[in-house]
C-alpha cells in the first residue's frame, strides 16, 4: 500500500483504508470465553474523568472573534482558550450539555480563526494555545475494555469525548500548518515531555485520534529539527518494549508509517545508529504476534532501508529467516510477500550472498502442508525478476531446492500446488537440463546418505549415553547431581535411550 | 544441583577424560551445529552428555569456547543453553572452574530475545553462589560491571539482576563500585533498563547495609517512583514493599510514605492498580500504626477510584486488609471505615468489580461475627445473589460455607434457591457447569430434605441436558451426592429415575443411563448394583444404536468387580459373549475386552486366595471413581491412559483364554480414540451430524 503520508486535509475525514483489512467471518464458536465477555457491554471510565471536576464555572459564551476590533483581539483570544482548557464529562451524556456547546463553539471559532486569519499568532498565545493543548489531549489512557483486544477482530474502543477532542487535534493540526507559526517560539513549549506524552497517546485504541496523532507527529518532526533525534529514539523504545516486554500497543502502525517517510528522507552514508534502528527494532518487530496490524507499514519501511544502502540485505534476510515463523501460517504469507518485495529491489551481488539459506526456506515454505503457503512460495518464480536472479545463480539455487520440490511435486495434498510445482521443475529444466538430470539421478542416493546419517547420528547417541552410563556407575559413590537426571527405566532396557521426537512407545518401558 | 558436587570431584575425575578415538570433538560439534534446528536442539538438550564425554578438561578448553562463539543461534536453541549452563559447574570441574562458565552466559546476557536472557541471568545467579569469593571477585564481579555498562540496553538490563548475588560476599570497595552501577543504572536513558533496575530495587535494598539503605535506595526508590514513564513508576510500589520491611516507624513515615501517598493517587490508573494489588503485603510492611493513619484513607480512596481495573483490584483485597488489621478495634475500623464503601461496590456499574466483591465478601462474616454478618452483610449476600451478571452469583455461592459457619445457610436460602435455579437454567453452559460444581457443597450444607424439596429436580434435569459436558458433570454429581446422603437415598429417589431414562428415545439419554451406573455402581454397593441396574444394562444389549451396545460392554466391564461371580457367570458373560459376535466392529472390540477382563476376574475368584484388591485388576482402582474430579481436570486423559493399560492386559488375556483376537487389536489400533465417540462428542456440542441409527 502506499505509505505516504496523507495531506494536511484528511485528518478532517480520518479513514485509513490499508490499515483496517477486512473483518473476517463471525466465529462459529458459541462458546468462547469472549462471546461471554461482549455480550454486555459495559461503559469504559475514560480516565478523563479522573481529572473532572464537578464544582466548576459555568461557561459563558464569549463575543465571536471577528466582531471584535484587532485591538482586543488577543485578549479574547486568550479568554478563549482558557474556557476550552475547561473539561467535561462525556460518559454521562446529558451532563452540562450547554458549557460542552459553548466550548465546542469556541473550538470550532479558533480552528477557524487560526487557519484562516494572518496574524493572529503572536508569541505571547503561544504558551496559552499549547496549555489548551495539552489540558485536553493528554491524559492517561483508560484500560482497554477487553485484555485480548484483538485489532482485527473486535471494535475497538472509542473515545467517548471525541466530539471535543478532535477539534482540538484540529486546531493543533491548524496551529503546526500556520504559515505564521514560528518554531524557534514554539520550541519553548513543545519540549521533548511533550513529545514523549504525544508519543504515548499513540496507544490509543480509537482509529480517529491515532490518524491525528500521526499527522500531527510527522509535523512536529518536521518542523522542529532539534526533537528529530529524540523523537526517533522514545519511537524505537516504544518498539522496544512492545516486542520484547509488553506486546500491546495500538499505534505500532502509525508510528511506522511516519518512520517510513523519515527513513525516506535518510541521508546518505546512513549512520550507525538508522542501521542499528533497522537490525535492532524493525526486524524483530518481525517477530511480534499482531504482525498482520502493521506488517504493509513495516514492510515499507525495511524495503526503504535497503533502496538506500543495499549493503544491508544481507542482514535484512538473514534476519527474517531467523525470525521465520514456525507455526503462524498467516504471518508465513506475510513474510513470503515482504521477501518477494526485497527480492524486488535487491542488487544481484547481495543475492549470491543469501541465496543459499533464502531459498532452502523458500524450499520448506513449499513443502508446507498449509496450501496457500506453498502457493505463495511458489509464485516467486512468477516474478520475472526474480526468475532471472535464480537463471543467473541455477548452480547454487536448484541444489538448495530441487529435493524438496521433487518430494513435495509427489506428496501434496493440493492439486493447485503438485501443478505449480509441476511448472517450477519444468523451468529448471529448461533452464539447465544438465544440471537437472544430475539432481534427479542423485536424488535418490541422497535420500539414502540421509538415512545413513540418521543412523549414524543415533549409533552416536547410543554410544554417548553408554559412556555416559558407565561413567555413572563408575562414580556411583560420589554424589553426582547432574547424572541423577538419567531415569533408570534406561539404563535397564540398554539401547532404546535416544529417540528423537517420539514418545516413548507402549510396550517397550515395561518389559 | 551440581552445587551438591563435592569441591574437586568433577564428575569426568573419577573416570579421566573422554576417549578422544571415540568423540572427537568434531563430531560431538557437528551435532551441535546441524543444519536442522530441532536436531540442533535435542544436542543442546544432552549437551551435559557431551561435555560427559568430553571430560572436564576437554569441556573447558574446547567446549565451552565453542559454545560462546556460536552464539547466534535460534533462540530456542539459546534458551537450553542458557538452562544446560546453569548446572554445568560439576562437567568442568566444579567450583574452582565455575568461572569457565561465564563467557557463554555472558553473551547470552545480551542476547535481544528476553527469555534467553533472563534464563541467562538465571543460571549466572546459579553459578554466582558455587564460586569462592576469591573467584567472586576476580571474575563474576568484572563481568557485572561489563554488563552494567554494555552499549545496547539489553546487557544492561541483565545486569540488573546480578547484583543482589555478588554484594553480600564482595569486600568493601567493590560493594561501593557495585553500589555505584546501580545507581547509574536506575537513572538509565532507557526505559528499559529503568524498568528492570526498579524491579530489582527491593531485591538489592535487602543485601545493603541499612545505612546504605537509607543513604542510597531510598533516593533512588524516590526518583523512580516520580519516573515520566508509568511502566517505571509501578515497578517502585513493588519495591516500596521490601524496603519498608527494612525501616523503622520514623523512617519510614518520614522517607517512604509521602511517595507511597503519591503513588496511591497517581495520574496512570496502572500505578495506583498496583499499590491495590499490592495493598496486603504494603499493609504487613508498614505495620498496623501507619496502615490506620494511611492505607485506610488509600484503600477508601481505591475503592471508590473511576478505573473499574483499580476497583476491582481493591476490591480483591478487602477481606485480607480485614483480617491483617489488630484484632483491637478491628470490628469498629471495619464497620465505619471499611464497610460504607463495599456497600457502594455492591450495585457498582462493573460487573468484574462486583465479581470481584463476591469472591471474597463472605469471608467477612467470620471477622465481623453473627450479628453483623446478619444486619449488615446479609443484605449486601442477597443483592449479591440477585445481580444481573452471573459471575457475581456464583461467587457467592461458592463461599456459602463462610456463612454457613457463623449464621447458617438457612437464613440465605430464601434467595438462594431463586439464584440457584436460575444458574442451573441459564444459556450458557459453561455457567450451568459451574453451579453443579457446587451442588455436592450446596448438598451438605442445605441437608437432605430441603435438597429432596428444591434441588433434585434440578439435578435430575441436568442428566438431559442437550450439551454433554454438563450431563457429565451431573453424572458425577449424582455419585458425590450419593456419597454424601447414603445408599438408601440412592435407591429411594436417584436409581429409579436414573433407570426409567433407559426406555428414552433418545439414545443420548439412554446412554446417560449406563453413565450414570458407572458412576453410581460403586458408591451404591453390590445389592443395589446387581438387583436393579444389572437387569437394565443387560437388557440394553440388545439396543439398536450401536453407541449403546458398546457403552454397555464398557459399562458391564466397569461394573464387574462389583457384581458376585455368579451374576458375573451366568448374566454378564452370556450377554458379553454375544455382544462379541456383534455386526458392529467397535461394539464387537468392547465386548471382547470386557470380557477379558471379567475372564480375569472369574479366574482369580476361583483361586483360593481371594485378591480382588489386587491393584492390577482394572476395575478396582477405586481413586478414580472416588476421586472428585476438578473442573479443568481433563478427563479423558485418565481414561485414555486406563484404556491403554487395560487394552494392554486385556490382550495378553486374551490369548491366554483362547478368546479370539481381533486381527487389528496391536497395541497401536487399542490406542487410537474411537473415531464415533469423538463423532458423538462433536454432534452433543452441535457440530456434527450424526445419525442415530447405524443399524
Amino acid at each position: 500500500m502506499e505509505t505516504k503520508l496523507p495531506p494536511a486535509s484528511t485528518p478532517t475525514s480520518p479513514s485509513s483504508p490499508g490499515l483496517s483489512p477486512v473483518p473476517p467471518p463471525d466465529k462459529v464458536d458459541g462458546f468462547s470465553r469472549r462471546s461471554l465477555r461482549r455480550a454486555r457491554p459495559r461503559r469504559s471510565h475514560s480516565s478523563s474523568q479522573f481529572r473532572y471536576q464537578s464544582n466548576q464555572q459555568e461557561l459563558t459564551p464569549l463575543p465571536l472573534l471577528k466582531d471584535v476590533p484587532a485591538s482586543e483581539l488577543h485578549e479574547l483570544l486568550s479568554r478563549k482558550l482558557a474556557q476550552c482548557g475547561v473539561m467535561f464529562d462525556f460518559l454521562d451524556c446529558v451532563a452540562d450539555l450547554k458549557g460542552k456547546e459553548v466550548k465546542r463553539a469556541a473550538l470550532n471559532e479558533l480552528v477557524e480563526c487560526v487557519g484562516s486569519t494572518r496574524g493572529v499568532l503572536i508569541e505571547p498565545v503561544y504558551p496559552d494555545i499549547i496549555r489548551m493543548i495539552s489540558v485536553n489531549i493528554f491524559r492517561t489512557l483508560p484500560p482497554s475494555e477487553n485484555p485480548e483486544f484483538d485489532p482485527e477482530e473486535d471494535e475497538p474502543n472509542l473515545e467517548p469525548s471525541w466530539p471535543h477532542l478532535q477539534l482540538v487535534y484540529e486546531f493543533f493540526l491548524r496551529f503546526l500548518e500556520s504559515p505564521d507559526f514560528q518554531p524557534s517560539v514554539a520550541k519553548r513549549y513543545v519540549d521533548q515531555k511533550f513529545v514523549l506524552m504525544l508519543l504515548e497517546l499513540f496507544d490509543s485504541e480509537d482509529p480517529r485520534e491515532r490518524e491525528y496523532l500521526k499527522t500531527i507527529l510527522h509535523r512536529v518532526y518536521g518542523k522542529f529539527l532539534g526533537l528529530r533525534a529524540y523523537i526517533r529514539k522514545q519511537c524505537s523504545h516504544i518498539f522496544l518494549r512492545f516486542i520484547y516486554e509488553f506486546e500491546h500497543f495500538n499505534g505500532v502502525a502509525e508510528l511506522l508509517e511516519i518512520l517510513g517517510s523519515i527513513i525516506n528522507g535518510f541521508a546518505l552514508p546512513l549512520k550507525t545508529e538508522h542501521k542499528q534502528f533497522l537490525v535492532r527494532v524493525l526486524i524483530p518487530l518481525h517477530s511480534v504476534k499482531s504482525l498482520s496490524v502493521f506488517h504493509a507499514q513495516l514492510a515499507y519501511c525495511v524495503v526503504q532501508f535497503l533502496e538506500k544502502d543495499a549493503t544491508l540485505t544481507e542482514h535484512v534476510i538473514r534476519g527474517l529467516l531467523k525470525y521465520w515463523p514456525k507455526t503462524c501460517t498467516q504471518k508465513e504469507v506475510m513474510f513470503l510477500g515482504e521477501m518477494e518485495e526485497i527480492l524486488d529491489v535487491i542488487e544481484p551481488s547481495q543475492f549470491v550472498k543469501i541465496q543459499e539459506p533464502l531459498f532452502k526456506q523458500v524450499a520448506r515454505c513449499v513443502s508446507s502442508p498449509h496450501f496457500q503457503v506453498a502457493e505463495r512460495a511458489l509464485y516467486f518464480w512468477n516474478n520475472e525478476y526474480i526468475l532471472s536472479l535464480i537463471e543467473d545463480n541455477c548452480h547454487t539455487v536448484l541444489p538448495a531446492v530441487f529435493g524438496t520440490l521433487y518430494q513435495v511435486s509427489k506428496e501434496h495434498w493440493n492439486q493447485t500446488i503438485v501443478s505449480l510445482i509441476y511448472n517450477v521443475l519444468k523451468t529448471f529444466m529448461e533452464m539447465n537440463g544438465k544440471l537437472f538430470d544430475e539432481l534427479t539421478a542423485s536424488y535418490k542416493l541422497e535420500k539414502q546418505q540421509e538415512q545413513q546419517k540418521a543412523r549414524e547420528r543415533q549409533e552416536l547417541w547410543q554410544g554417548l549415553e553408554e559412556l555416559r552410563l558407565r561413567r555413572l556407575q563408575g562414580t556411583q559413590g560420589a554424589k553426582e547431581a547432574p547424572l541423577q537426571r538419567l531415569t533408570p527405566q534406561v539404563a535397564t532396557s540398554g539401547g532404546v535411550s535416544y529417540r528423537v521426537g517420539l514418545p516413548p512407545a507402549p510396550g517397550i518401558t515395561g518389559t | 544441583m551440581a552445587g551438591a558436587a563435592g569441591p574437586g570431584t568433577g564428575p569426568g575425575a573419577a573416570g579421566g577424560d573422554g576417549d578422544d578415538s571415540l568423540y572427537p570433538i568434531a563430531v560431538l560439534i557437528d551435532e551441535l551445529r546441524n543444519e536442522d534446528v530441532q536436531l540442533r536442539l535435542n544436542s543442546i538438550k544432552k549437551l551435559s552428555t557431551i561435555a560427559l564425554a568430553l571430560g572436564v578438561e576437554r569441556t573447558r578448553t574446547e567446549l565451552l569456547p565453542f559454545l560462546t562463539d556460536t552464539i547466534y543461534d535460534e533462540d530456542e536453541v539459546l534458551l537450553a543453553l542458557a538452562e544446560q549452563l546453569g548446572n554445568f559447574t560439576g562437567l568442568v570441574g566444579g567450583p574452582d572452574f565455575a568461572h569457565c562458565l561465564l563467557p557463554p552466559l555472558e553473551s547470552l546476557a545480551t542476547v535481544e530475545e528476553t527469555v534467553v536472557r533472563d534464563k541467562a541471568v538465571e543460571s549466572l545467579r546459579q553459578i554466582s553462589q558455587e564460586h569462592t569469593s576469591v573467584a567472586l571477585e576476580a571474575h563474576f564481579v568484572p563481568l557485572v560491571k561489563r554488563l552494567a555498562s554494555g552499549d545496547w540496553f539489553t546487557s544492561r538490563t541483565s545486569a540488573c539482576g546480578l547484583f543482589s548475588v555478588c554484594y553480600p560476599r564482595a569486600s568493601n570497595a567493590v560493594k561501593a563500585e557495585i553500589r555505584q552501577h546501580f545507581r547509574s543504572l536506575c537513572s538509565d536513558d532507557t526505559p528499559m533498563v529503568r524498568r528492570a533496575a526498579a524491579s530489582k530495587l527491593g531485591e538489592f535494598a535487602k543485601v545493603l547495609e541499612l545505612d546504605s539503605v537509607k543513604s542510597e535506595i531510598v533516593p533512588l526508590f524516590t526518583n523512580l517512583a516520580s519516573d515520566e514513564q508509568d511502566s517505571v513508576r509501578l515497578l517502585a510500589v513493588e519495591a516500596c514493599v521490601s524496603i519498608a520491611q527494612l525501616l523503622s516507624q520514623e523512617d519510614l513515615e518520614a522517607l517512604v510514605m509521602p511517595i507511597l501517598r503519591q503513588a496511591a493517587e497517581d495520574k496512570s490508573w496502572r500505578v495506583r492498580y498496583m499499590v491495590a494489588d499490592k495493598f496486603s503485603e504494603l499493609q504487613k510492611a508498614v505495620g498496623p500504626k501507619i496502615t490506620q493513619n494511611d492505607l485506610i484513607p488509600a484503600f477508601q480512596n481505591l475503592l471508590k477510584d473511576c478505573e473499574a481495573e483499580v476497583r476491582a483490584a481493591a476490591a480483591h483485597k478487602v477481606k485480607e486488609l480485614c483480617e491483617n488489621l489488630p484484632i483491637e478495634g478491628r470490628e469498629t475500623i471495619i464497620m465505619n471505615q471499611i464497610l460504607p464503601y463495599i456497600k457502594e461496590l455492591v450495585s457498582d456499574t462493573n460487573q468484574h468489580v462486583k465479581s470481584a466483591l463476591a469472591s471474597v465478601i463472605m469471608g467477612l462474616s467470620t471477622i465481623l461475627g453473627k450479628e453483623n454478618t446478619i444486619e449488615h452483610l446479609l443484605p449486601l449476600f442477597l443483592a449479591q445473589l440477585k445481580d444481573e451478571c452471573p459471575e457475581v452469583r456464583l461467587n457467592i455461592i461458592s463461599n456459602l460455607d463462610c456463612v454457613n459457619e457463623v449464621i447458617g445457610i438457612r437464613q440465605l436460602s430464601q434467595s438462594l434457591l431463586p439464584a440457584i435455579v436460575e444458574l442451573a437454567e441459564d444459556a450458557k453452559w459453561r455457567v450451568r457447569l459451574a453451579i453443579i460444581e457446587y451442588m455436592p457443597l450446596l448438598a451438605g450444607q442445605l441437608g437432605v430434605e430441603f435438597f429432596d424439596e428444591k434441588l433434585n429436580s434440578l439435578c435430575m434435569a441436568w442428566l438431559v441436558d442437550h450439551v454433554y459436558a454438563i450431563r457429565e458433570a451431573a453424572t458425577n454429581n449424582l455419585m458425590k451426592l450419593v456419597q454424601k446422603f447414603g445408599t438408601e437415598w440412592a435407591q429411594n429417589t436417584i436409581v429409579p429415575k436414573v433407570l426409567v431414562m433407559a426406555n428414552d428415545p433418545n439414545y443420548l439419554h439412554r446412554m446417560t443411563t449406563l453413565f450414570c451406573i458407572n458412576a453410581l455402581s460403586e458408591a451404591c454397593g453390590q445389592e443395589i448394583t446387581t438387583k436393579q441396574m444389572l437387569p437394565i444394562v443387560l437388557k440394553m444389549a440388545g439396543d439398536q444404536v450401536a453407541n449403546v451396545r458398546f457403552n454397555v460392554a464398557k459399562s458391564l466391564q466397569k461394573i464387574g468387580p462389583i457384581l458376585d461371580t455368579d451374576a458375573l457367570q451366568e448374566e454378564v458373560k452370556p450377554v458379553l459373549q454375544k455382544l462379541g459376535q456383534d455386526e458392529d466392529m467397535d461394539v464387537k472390540y468392547f465386548a471382547q475386552e470386557a470380557m477379558s477382563v471379567v475372564a480375569q476376574r472369574l479366574r482369580k475368584l476361583d483361586l483360593p486366595v481371594k485378591d480382588s484388591d489386587e491393584p492390577s485388576a482394572p476395575g478396582a482402582d477405586k481413586n478414580h471413581f472416588l476421586r472428585p474430579r476438578g473442573p479443568g481436570e481433563d478427563a479423558g486423559k485418565v481414561s485414555r491412559d486406563r484404556a491403554a493399560r487395560v487394552a494392554s492386559e486385556a490382550a495378553v488375556e486374551a490369548a491366554q483364554l483362547g478368546v479370539g483376537t481381533q486381527p487389528r487389536s496391536g497395541p497401536a489400533y487399542q490406542l487410537c480414540v474411537n473415531p464415533r465417540e469423538t463423532l458423538a462428542h462433536l454432534e452433543i456440542v452441535g457440530l456434527v451430524h450424526f445419525s442415530q441409527s447405524r443399524d
